[in-house]
């Protein structure tokens, strides 16, 4: 306040532009001071608040409440951040926790919510859902009735259906069974006017098609005759309903034969017999998808063979790779090599190739009969190195080191040319062999840059899922196992296996499994990433 | 009320889209004001909807001047949008419930069970269009007493002959056959394509001949969830597979690319396949003819009859367009003609089928004559994987005795059945 009693008024203060006189006069608010990079938040958060918007009226219209609540969030998050003077940090922060929460929290969460739901074929959908879906499945034409030509009228807004039956036009309403409308044109067998009632025109159908779909028109006052419905608009037909549904009790009922289904804990309507209808909608089951991996004698025959090979393939992939890697680094690291760049360049060439790409190129090469290792390399003989189950898994071990070893490679070269220059020179003033040089020094030093990266290619491997499925599918399949797995399948791609390609989609079961192998390799991780600390200490 | 809200955003934009436009200065709202009545009448009857529809790439090009047609006819503008053909059905099932699905699918109809089974398609009317089609195209996408799918093409495998290396075939039996390949003298006498995952769907006329269907048919010629493949007969196939692995008939190393390669380089007289493959060997000039495949086991052999169609979404936006297109124009003659002009595939129409003069195209449509549709049931799903890896573990060897492989198979397929 004082401020502006000093405010630059004579002429012995320095000239200052007035819109920065004016902004450090009053307060210092950049919501107070339209500045142009004011302008650029304002534009790009008005950007983010109208997509938040949309994605906030999209979930309310799809009825996704968490989704909605969390667009609630956002927008309230967003919008305090970048006008509050008092959220610095968060101004940074923000972006980076959004992203966290999408990418990371709201995937991990929603995996472990659909492992406790049933969410799989036959219970995709709500129960609301199901049930629209079971009455228009059970809802019949009348066998041998007849194709009515359709003209669909309205009156005062109302929509009502115009034939011609048995030689006269009738009209009817959802409330008002069909009956004989006077003074109806027909032309064919198609009514074109109708006195009182506009008869709706193809653009006008288009319009209001939902209602016109749903809207049913009784035949009699006898609900038995079923009643008039049309799903084009220009033929109708009559039908029955086989399933009623009764809202009040919440149970569907046969009417021809009186058999009453009630809503089960697992999501279906099902009969006093045991019969279910489909399709059901997606509840929650509890532990149940868990306790199936563990309990399912289907999954148990195989199951430690694939738990054993899983590891074998993880670590072999991590040793064999790493050794190549390490081996190649070291000599081309050697000042004596020629042409290094050259040579480095082409060694991490594998690298560049998508790797399910060249695990099928690399399956082609493998066939027993006319794959290039067999045909050309090994002159016609007759090796089946993807249909035997030992040379199979050798095949697996082959092309990962194959497509691994440049990253390995590429690691161990920037972790040597970490290691000072001056500690190998002392080394060898002190009369150390080449071999105690690597041993006792360049070793333990690169293990502690490359020890956690050793950890992280042990959890991918363990989930190399892309690998196994394209070179080998898994196969060669175990005989006359109850699911069908393979010699090389690892956990993984069993649980693809078991829960998307036999047959029916388990999306709940599957998550489950996935937690559960999760698990496994962040206990793994974790126990190795204790351990790699310990090589710091050297 | 759930459409409502998208409704009501719609009017607060345009409202709001409104107010700027007013604010903006009264010239330009007269102008609006002016234009709008005329606008409305000129494009209602042109242009009175979209309708979206979902297409894989092999079916896509067939389809692109069909619904151009259609738009130019009615008005309607369709929203062609491509899907991956690995995704295409699982897409379906997983959107149509979230309300991002297509009004339209194209495709086969054995998704029908899977889709019926998860809600997401709508039972369609044909009325009496149904009689004019070849019965076993409507009954393939009947599902529980009800249509579900507008057929639109039919194909099945049959036997391929190299008219150059053999110009007549005598056989009547597959053993026949393959002496008669075997004295040609080329490299394989029959090729029917397995891979290392087996390949059931090939290996199907053989198995039928010997009375083993995968499930029993009822009376009306749906399937019940009986397994069919059983008993006495089902060992006899059995044997018979190993026994065609020994003459080395079959061969885990030959999948679907190795057996078309081959018969392209003229190395074996025979192929068991379909018109998928048959395009390419008429486009390389090769002179081929299309027979049914002979009997192995005794009885007729009877390939898996694929139909193609139009799917409505249980939840589409637009049901009268919708069905405009699957139920009134999809059906007609004449665009069931076009349809197998550009695809090279029976058309499902009789009238249309009639007319189809292509001796290669007939040689099929012969073959397929006894053949029934792909079961569509969902329990289906299951049975793939089961049966062309026991089958392929019997040609292979790794299955000691095939007719104990087999009958573990049978129970491993009743017992995914029965916890499906």
């Amino acid at each position: 306040m004082s401020q502006q009693t000093i405010a630059p008024d004579g002429e012995q203060a320095p000239p200052q532009p007035p819109p920065r006189a004016r902004g450090r006069a009053g307060d210092s608010s950049p919501a107070r001071s339209f500045s142009r990079g004011f302008l650029v938040k304002l534009a790009l958060v008005a950007i983010v608040n109208a997509l938040a918007l949309y994605g906030l009226l999209t979930a309310i219209s799809v009825q996704q409440w968490a989704l909605a609540a969390s667009m609630v969030v956002a927008i309230v998050a967003v919008n305090w951040a970048y006008f509050s003077r008092r959220a610095l940090a968060a101004k940074y922060l923000l972006p980076g926790l959004a992203f966290l929460f999408v990418y990371v929290i709201f995937t991990a969460c929603y995996t472990a919510y659909v492992a406790f739901t049933n969410y799989g074929d036959g219970h995709n959908s709500t129960k609301q859902d199901a049930i629209e879906a079971i009455l228009a499945q059970n809802e019949q034409r009348v066998e041998g009735s007849q194709a009515y030509p359709l003209a669909v009228v309205s009156q005062d807004g109302e929509l009502g259906f115009a034939v011609v039956r048995d030689g006269q036009a009738e009209v009817g309403t959802a409330e008002q069974p069909l009956e004989p409308a006077d003074g109806a044109t027909v032309e064919g067998d198609r009514v074109t006017a109708l006195p009182g009632w506009d008869v709706l025109d193809f653009a006008a159908v288009a319009g209001q098609q939902d209602a016109i779909v749903a809207l049913r028109v009784p035949v009699s006052d006898e609900a038995a005759d079923g009643s008039l419905r049309t799903q084009d608009a220009s033929t109708a037909y009559v039908y029955e309903s086989v399933l009623e549904y009764d809202a009040a009790a919440d149970t569907m009922t046969d009417t021809s034969t009186g058999v009453v289904y009630t809503p089960d804990d697992h999501g279906s309507f099902r009969a006093d017999d045991g019969t279910a209808l489909t399709p059901g909608w997606k509840v929650t089951v509890g532990f149940e998808n868990f306790t199936r991996a563990f309990t399912d004698e289907r999954l148990r025959g195989p199951f430690v063979e694939v738990f054993l090979w899983t590891f074998a393939f993880a670590l072999l992939s991590v040793l064999t790779t790493f050794v190549l890697g390490l081996f190649l680094a070291v000599v081309f690291n050697d000042p004596r090599v020629r042409g290094r760049k050259v040579l480095r360049s082409l060694l991490i060439l594998p690298y560049a190739f998508p790797a399910f790409l060249s695990a099928l190129v690399w399956k082609g090469m493998l066939n027993e009969s006319s794959g290039f290792v067999n045909e050309v390399l090994l002159r016609g003989a007759d090796v089946g190195w993807l249909t035997d189950p030992w040379l199979a898994k050798g095949s697996i071990i082959a092309v990962n080191l194959w497509l691994g070893f440049p990253y390995m490679f590429l690691v161990c070269t920037g972790a040597l040319q970490s290691i000072p220059g001056d500690v190998l020179e002392s080394a060898r003033m002190d009369g150390a062999s080449a071999w105690r040089v690597q041993r006792s020094i360049v070793l333990p030093l690169l293990m502690v840059s490359v020890a956690p990266l050793l950890v992280a290619s042990f959890a991918f491997n363990f989930n190399n899922f892309a690998l196994i499925y394209m070179l080998t599918g898994g196969g060669p399949n175990f005989v006359g196992t109850p699911v069908v797995v393979g010699h090389t399948d690892i956990l993984i791609s069993m649980v693809y296996s078991v829960a998307f390609e036999s047959g029916l989609k388990q999306y709940g079961f599957a998550s489950a499994l996935s937690i559960l192998i999760f698990i496994v390799v962040g206990a793994i991780s974790w126990w190795g990433f204790r351990r790699t600390r310990r090589l710091e200490e050297l | 009320m759930r459409r409502s809200i998208p409704a009501l955003a719609a009017v607060l934009g345009l409202a709001m889209t409104l107010t700027a436009c007013s604010s903006g200065g009264s010239g330009d709202t007269d102008a609006d004001a002016t234009t709008e009545p005329t606008t409305a009448e000129s494009t209602a009857p042109a242009l009175t909807g979209t309708l979206t529809m979902w297409v894989d790439e092999t079916r896509i090009d067939v389809m692109k001047p069909i619904v151009q047609e259609f738009q130019d006819e009615t008005g309607v503008k369709v929203d062609l949008v491509q899907k991956a053909s690995g995704d295409i059905r699982t897409d379906f099932v997983s959107q149509v419930p979230t309300g991002q699905g297509p009004d339209v699918i194209i495709g086969a109809h054995d998704w029908t069970g899977e889709f019926v089974n998860n809600g997401v398609v709508a039972p369609i009317q044909l009325g009496d269009v149904a009689d004019q089609f070849s019965p076993s195209a409507v009954q393939a996408f009947t599902y529980d007493g009800q249509v579900y799918g507008s057929p639109y093409a039919i194909e099945n495998i049959a036997l391929v002959r190299n008219n150059e290396l053999v110009p007549e075939t005598k056989a009547t039996t597959f053993d026949e056959l393959i002496a008669e390949g075997k004295a040609a003298g080329t490299k394989y006498s029959v090729l029917l394509q397995q891979g290392d995952q087996g390949d059931a769907y090939h290996m199907y006329p053989l198995q039928t001949s010997f009375d083993a269907p995968i499930f029993t048919q009822d009376e009306t010629g749906s399937y019940t969830t009986e397994l069919g493949l059983g008993g006495e007969n089902g060992d006899a196939f059995a044997e018979y597979l190993a026994k065609l692995a020994d003459e080395k008939v079959l061969d885990p190393a030959i999948g679907g690319d190795q057996a078309k390669a081959a018969f392209e380089k003229g190395e074996s007289p025979y192929i068991i396949t379909g018109p998928w493959y048959t395009t390419a060997f008429s486009e390389a000039g090769m002179d081929i003819s299309v027979l049914p495949v002979p009997s192995a086991g005794g009885s007729e052999a009877k390939p898996f009859v694929g139909v193609q169609g139009a799917f409505i979404s249980a939840k589409s936006e637009n049901p009268v367009l919708a069905n405009e297109f699957v139920v009134n124009f999809l059906t007609t003659e004449k665009v069931q003609t076009e349809l197998y002009e550009a695809g090279g595939r029976l058309p499902a129409l009789k009238a249309a089928a009639a007319k189809v003069d292509d001796p290669i195209l007939a040689g099929f449509n012969e073959a397929g004559a006894t053949g029934a549709p792909m079961p569509s049931i969902p329990e289906m799903g299951a049975m793939w994987q089961f049966w062309g890896t026991t089958e392929v573990q019997i040609i292979g060897g790794q299955a000691k005795d095939p007719v104990a492989a087999w009958n573990t198979m049978v129970d491993n397929m009743q017992d995914a059945v029965d916890k499906a």
